[in-house]
């Protein structure tokens, strides 16, 4: 025993001892490649992928519809067609449920121009497509809300200059962005009412720095996916033509 | 009887290595060179495969495969590498939507990734999806400003790690961005987030003044710069606070740099911040040269980019 305890000593001893030459810093070099097309794919890992893409591929590539035309969430300055589109069909698919289930009406749908990820494409519409519009698993909740929230909102709306897609809604602002007239489901906005307010589980938790909805009258967690509530509009849906039109203005117009 | 040939081997071994050492001695005066190399991806958000040939804006770019055989062939010239991740690993794909980022950990692990940092993107399945995909995942998390210790993923990250390469230690700390209105609470639950800042002196304290690390990378999710809001934290400005720091690998704003930036730190020491934008559309090289002839030393580092 005592002999194995000198024989690490003697090794630490060593290795401590042993002195190894003294190595510096002289040149650094930096550069960027691409992963391009002239690079070989390794099939090992290639074929690895295979599977995983047939099994997707076969779920992706099924048509849901066709578009008219190519949307982007930066064709207008306070509203797109793509984003019309988005909410407008959250609207038809989601209100029948919160209906049924607390017997009002969603008044109004709220996302944000971050919630439009991708672009949609004139053609066929397939599952791939809503999978790249709406990447996150979502849920759709409804929002009770009162002033001074609703209030809060449409501040929200006026300063972030961006198209943040709402249904329902109708604003006008000026030019220096401040509100001059307010509408939701066509009528101006009582101040004693609760208003249902129709979004989603990201933004109700201060997701793109909405600080509005919370605290509120209640909430409603609808268990509805938005990419589901998108996929099942458009199943309905054989063609879709949405348009930029007059539910967000500036005046004088531009 | 295993005791005694355990002692009989320790002996020999000793011998050899008193042996060893006379030679370490006489060898130390003749000078020699090591290369490290450090190859990087940020924001690879579930790219598998390359972007077809008629994407609008990355026409036939990247693809994990196409990523494999790259890395293989700086491996084959320079095996003293390691392969790391500035997070956001996961979502942007359907794969990550079918499989929870499954595919992602288990193609980075053949890869052999070293290391990763999180980003956001990577709670997206909630901080409990993240923690299932970890068996998958044949390399380590290392995170130095998430305290983690009331969620599941506590003890499943490291705040740092140092990896001996060629006998050059390298320290490599991870700084996340704050999760707080970017990634839903319900989804990091009682994750910690720590001042990147004191995180940074802190960790590069222990890698170069404990440990003894030859070079610190930084593994950052915090953002290459905000123009907008110059008040935001980012890499430059941890590049520019801290010390110690021999480069930064970056991540979260997607960012596409000409070449690498080289900024002063707090000692007016030149370091290098990198980012390759996103989708695995490029790979970070890096290379650091280490030499022992003094003389060569003496003229300081060259940083060539």
């Amino acid at each position: 025993m005592r002999f194995t305890f000198l024989i690490y000593l003697l090794y630490i001893s060593l290795f401590t001892n042993c002195k190894q030459p003294e190595y510096h810093l002289t040149k650094i070099e930096g550069k960027q490649i691409g992963v391009t097309d002239s690079l070989k794919a390794i099939s090992e890992i290639d074929s690895f992928i295979q599977p995983y893409r047939a099994h997707l591929k076969k779920d992706m590539d099924s048509v849901l519809a066709y578009s008219v035309g190519t949307y982007s969430r930066d064709d207008g300055e306070f509203n797109t067609a793509i984003g019309n589109f988005m909410v407008d069909a959250v609207h038809e698919q989601a209100n029948p449920i919160f209906k049924r289930r607390t017997g009002h009406d969603i008044d109004m749908v709220l996302f944000t121009y971050g919630t439009v990820r991708t672009i949609i494409s004139k053609g066929d519409i397939t599952i791939r497509t809503v999978y790249e519009l709406m990447p996150f698993e979502n849920n759709i909740v409804v929002v009770a809300l009162k002033q001074p929230q609703i209030d809060s909102m449409l501040q929200y709306l006026c300063k972030t200059k961006k198209a943040n897609p709402f249904s329902k809604l109708k604003l006008t602002i000026d030019k220096n962005y401040d509100l001059v007239n307010a509408t939701i489901s066509g009528k101006p906005i009582d101040n004693n009412k609760t208003y249902y307010v129709a979004t989603h589980d990201y933004l109700y938790n201060g997701g793109d720095n909405m600080t509005f909805f919370q605290p509120n009258d209640s909430l409603y967690k609808l268990n509805y996916k938005v990419r589901n509530a998108l996929i099942d509009y458009l199943k309905k849906a054989d063609t879709i033509n949405p348009v930029m039109d007059d539910r967000y203005i500036q005046i004088p117009r531009k | 009887m295993k005791r005694r040939d355990f002692i009989q081997q320790a002996s020999a071994t000793t011998a050899l290595i008193s042996l060893g050492g006379i030679g370490l001695h006489s060898f130390s005066n003749k000078p020699s060179a090591k290369q490290i190399t450090i190859l990087h991806t940020n924001d690879v958000h579930s790219h598998i495969d390359p972007f077809g040939p008629d994407d609008g804006k990355y026409p036939n770019m990247g693809g994990v495969a196409r990523r494999a055989s790259l890395i293989e062939s700086i491996r084959r010239e320079n095996p003293n590498t390691l392969l790391l991740d500035a997070g956001d690993i996961f979502q942007g794909t359907p794969y990550f939507n079918y499989y929870g980022g499954e595919l992602e950990f288990k193609l980075m692990s053949m890869l052999k990734y070293d290391a990763a940092t999180l980003g956001n993107h990577d709670f997206d399945a909630g901080i409990d999806g993240l923690y299932a995909q970890l068996p998958h995942a044949k390399f380590d998390f290392i995170c130095s400003n998430y305290d983690f210790s009331n969620t599941i993923m506590d003890t499943h990250t490291k705040p740092y790690k140092v990896f001996t390469v060629d006998g050059i230690k390298i320290g490599i700390f991870g700084l996340g961005i704050k999760l707080k209105g970017l990634v839903d609470s319900d989804n990091y639950k009682e994750t910690t987030y720590l001042d990147p800042i004191e995180t940074a002196q802190e960790m590069t304290r222990i890698l170069k003044t404990e440990n003894a690390c030859d070079l610190i990378i930084c593994l950052s999710h915090l953002g290459y710069h905000y123009k907008k809001e110059p008040n935001k934290l980012c890499d430059l400005k941890v590049a520019s606070l801290t010390k110690d720091i021999d480069l930064i690998i970056g991540g979260h704003t997607h960012t596409f740099l000409p070449k690498p930036t080289v900024v002063k730190n707090s000692e007016e020491k030149s370091m290098l911040v990198n980012q390759v934008g996103w989708h695995g559309i490029n790979l970070g090289r890096i290379d650091f040269y280490f030499d022992s002839d003094k003389n060569k030393s003496a003229n300081g580092t060259s940083i060539i980019v």
